[in-house]
């Protein structure tokens, strides 16, 4: 069963076509990544399917439900998880708060004014934290301030955050972009682990190859914004108009 | 102890003793010394010490957990005063009502502000609140003043006068603000030797009231709500992403923050009978900006600190003039001595601000944490010097053995 579906999700920008009739569908507990070229309408797509951007015509439904129109905060809600690009942490707080803001997020909802009560008196919350540490191997660093982590350890967190609220949706924006080798595989390491644990679907959006190959078992490729082809990563490697649109006609 | 962990029960507990024995602290010198004038223990200052100490609790509870500057605070603290001084011309001369009655008007106008000002943020949001604070002074100073309907009496401010209804007023009720019977104005000064005290209610009053919401600005900061608030100044994007509403969480920090603005204006009000236009001008929402920031953005105890630093340096540098000043330097020769006064004279008096820009400068550059930072560098030093005292006695008997 699919969990994410696109149907005919157009946007434009002024004159330009960024995604024309996009149609996509995730199946239930799959990693599916969208790769292409620079310019391919990747982002694009992933800001349409979060409610930061609102697409000119289509739909999309997670789990028979429309997202459309609605607020970053409450898709959350709804069960989908954004990495980003660039780790999107609470710098100025410490590791573990982060990780009890997403939980405290998934009991308590958007909003609550929870003023007087302590922190430390919502042990459930706070054991979750500390077992969502654990299993990101962070817990030695539990009181240190999120920002003077190193760039591995932020997207380690992030995952973290994400994780900690067992999203049904967990989308993943270029998770290794800008990353070296051994933490681009430290990455893909930890993110095979969490495919293999957890009852997750991963989207996952990359330009990196490697990490396509190593974890996805449905690939679409866009082009000029409209799927190309979608099918298994055996049969994407050797697609000759996948490497039409990533290296040119010439080749 | 009260649901605090023990750093925080120390300070509630110092700052406590400290504001419980302020008539003893703030007066170290004998009344008749020529020290004397560096006192500051007498009701008016330190009642001022401790209302524009609640103000800067509650604004460091909007800006320094959200990180939103507001500079239009004065309004909430304005319309606080008006609404004790009606509380006593319709009801009596009670404070209690009065005060009650400033929170929650101040809250219903911080909910209408905040709720439009909130919808920007950054520098755009500062310049709303500005133009909300401005356009509340016009209303008090001007539009809502005139013969058909007065809600603020403009320019002479808004006072009590005999012909006031002041329908729950008993026949031996004191004519001014009172605690059931207890005048705010009462006050019993305490002799030992030289040195004379003043135990003032309206004083104990407001402090009792300090402690109250400082208490509650401690459970605030600790609390899963402080800590969201924290989450708004740190990553909104993120907050935005992990499934939570930021615009609520500023929303409800504003309002807390005007609530306890309003307070501050109405314990004013029941000090002194009188509410006047000039206190929501913009020059005062920038003083709590400054006292904030002074005492130290973020930590619980700088906006106190810098709220008593700021009055405290106001009401003495403004009261020296040059006459002191010359009996002070009278050593010095003739020509010199006038020089030395000239050079001073413009930080001194009505030019205090001066001095108060100049000690701002310094503050911001080299701690930019206020003085909250100072004095943990200090205390750090301290701590080095021992340790480093304790090192230095086994480096020199280590040659004589």
């Amino acid at each position: 069963m699919a969990i994410l579906r696109v149907k005919d999700v157009s946007k434009r920008f002024g004159g330009l076509k960024a995604l024309t009739d996009v149609n996509l569908n995730v199946e239930e507990n799959s990693v599916h990544a969208i790769i292409g070229p620079n310019g391919a309408g990747k982002s694009t797509l992933l800001n349409c399917l979060v409610g930061k951007l609102m697409p000119d015509t289509g739909s999309v439904l997670f789990d028979n439900n429309s997202v459309l129109g609605l607020e970053p905060f409450q898709i959350n809600q709804m069960g989908i998880s954004r990495v980003f690009q660039t780790p999107e942490i609470f710098g100025e707080l410490t590791v573990m708060e982060n990780m009890l803001i997403p939980i405290f997020a998934m009991r308590d909802g958007a909003f609550r004014m929870h003023a007087y009560e302590t922190i430390a008196k919502e042990k459930d919350i706070v054991e979750q934290a500390e077992a969502m540490l654990v299993e990101m191997n962070m817990a030695d660093k539990r009181e240190m301030h999120a920002a003077s982590l190193s760039r591995g350890d932020k997207r380690r967190l992030e995952i973290g955050m994400c994780l900690s609220q067992n999203p049904r949706l967990l989308l993943l924006d270029e998770p290794t972009a800008g990353m070296a080798r051994a933490d681009t595989n430290n990455t893909i390491d930890l993110l095979k682990q969490i495919k293999d644990e957890r009852d997750i679907t991963i989207a996952i959006i990359e330009h990196d190859m490697h990490v396509v190959f190593s974890l996805a078992e449905r690939i679409t490729v866009l082009a000029q914004g409209t799927p190309l082809v979608e099918d298994a990563p055996e049969n994407i490697r050797g697609n000759p108009k996948v490497r039409e649109a990533y290296l040119g006609e010439a080749a | 102890m009260f649901g605090l962990n023990k750093k925080d029960t120390g300070l509630l507990i110092i700052v406590g003793i400290l504001t419980l024995l302020a008539p003893f602290i703030l007066n170290p010198f004998p009344a008749d010394s020529a020290m004397a004038q560096f006192n500051a223990g007498y009701p008016d200052l330190m009642q001022r010490f401790v209302i524009f100490g609640i103000f800067a609790i509650g604004f460091n509870i909007l800006f320094g957990l959200t990180g939103y500057l507001s500079f239009g605070h004065a309004a909430f603290l304005g319309v606080g005063s008006y609404s004790a001084v009606w509380m006593f011309k319709l009801l009596s001369y009670n404070v209690i009502p009065a005060i009650a009655l400033s929170v929650v008007i101040a809250g219903l106008f911080s909910l209408l502000i905040g709720y439009v000002s909130l919808r920007r943020s950054g520098i755009y949001f500062s310049i709303l609140t500005l133009a909300f604070a401005q356009m509340s002074f016009a209303l008090a100073y001007s539009v809502l003043s005139n013969p058909k309907f007065n809600l603020t009496n403009g320019e002479t401010g808004l006072q009590v006068y005999a012909d006031d209804p002041q329908i729950l007023q008993g026949a031996n009720a004191p004519d001014l603000p009172h605690l059931f019977g207890l005048p705010m104005r009462a006050t019993y000064t305490l002799d030992i030797g030289a040195w004379s005290f003043d135990f003032n209610a309206g004083y104990y009053l407001c402090a009792v009231v300090m402690m109250v919401v400082f208490y509650l600005a401690i459970r605030i900061f600790r609390s899963p709500f402080g800590m969201m608030l924290r989450a708004v100044k740190s990553n909104q994007q993120r907050m935005n992403y992990t499934g939570l509403n930021s615009k609520p969480y500023t929303l409800a920090a504003f309002v807390i923050s005007g609530m306890y603005a309003g307070l501050a204006g109405g314990l004013m009000a029941a000090m002194d009978p009188l509410a006047g236009a000039e206190r929501m001008q913009w020059t005062a929402s920038g003083e709590v900006v400054l006292m904030t920031i002074l005492g130290g953005t973020g930590t619980l105890i700088g906006p106190v600190l810098g709220a008593g630093f700021i009055k405290y340096f106001e009401n003495i540098f403004s009261k020296i003039n040059d006459n002191v000043l010359h009996s002070w330097f009278a050593i010095l020769p003739d020509g010199l001595e006038d020089a030395v006064v000239f050079i001073i004279h413009p930080f001194i008096g009505k030019g205090w601000h001066l001095t108060l820009g100049i000690l701002f400068m310094l503050v911001v550059i080299y701690l930019p944490g206020g003085l909250v930072e100072g004095g943990q560098r200090v205390s750090n030093w301290f701590k080095r010097r021992k340790s480093g005292a304790d090192d230095a006695p086994s480096g020199k008997t280590e040659p004589a053995e």
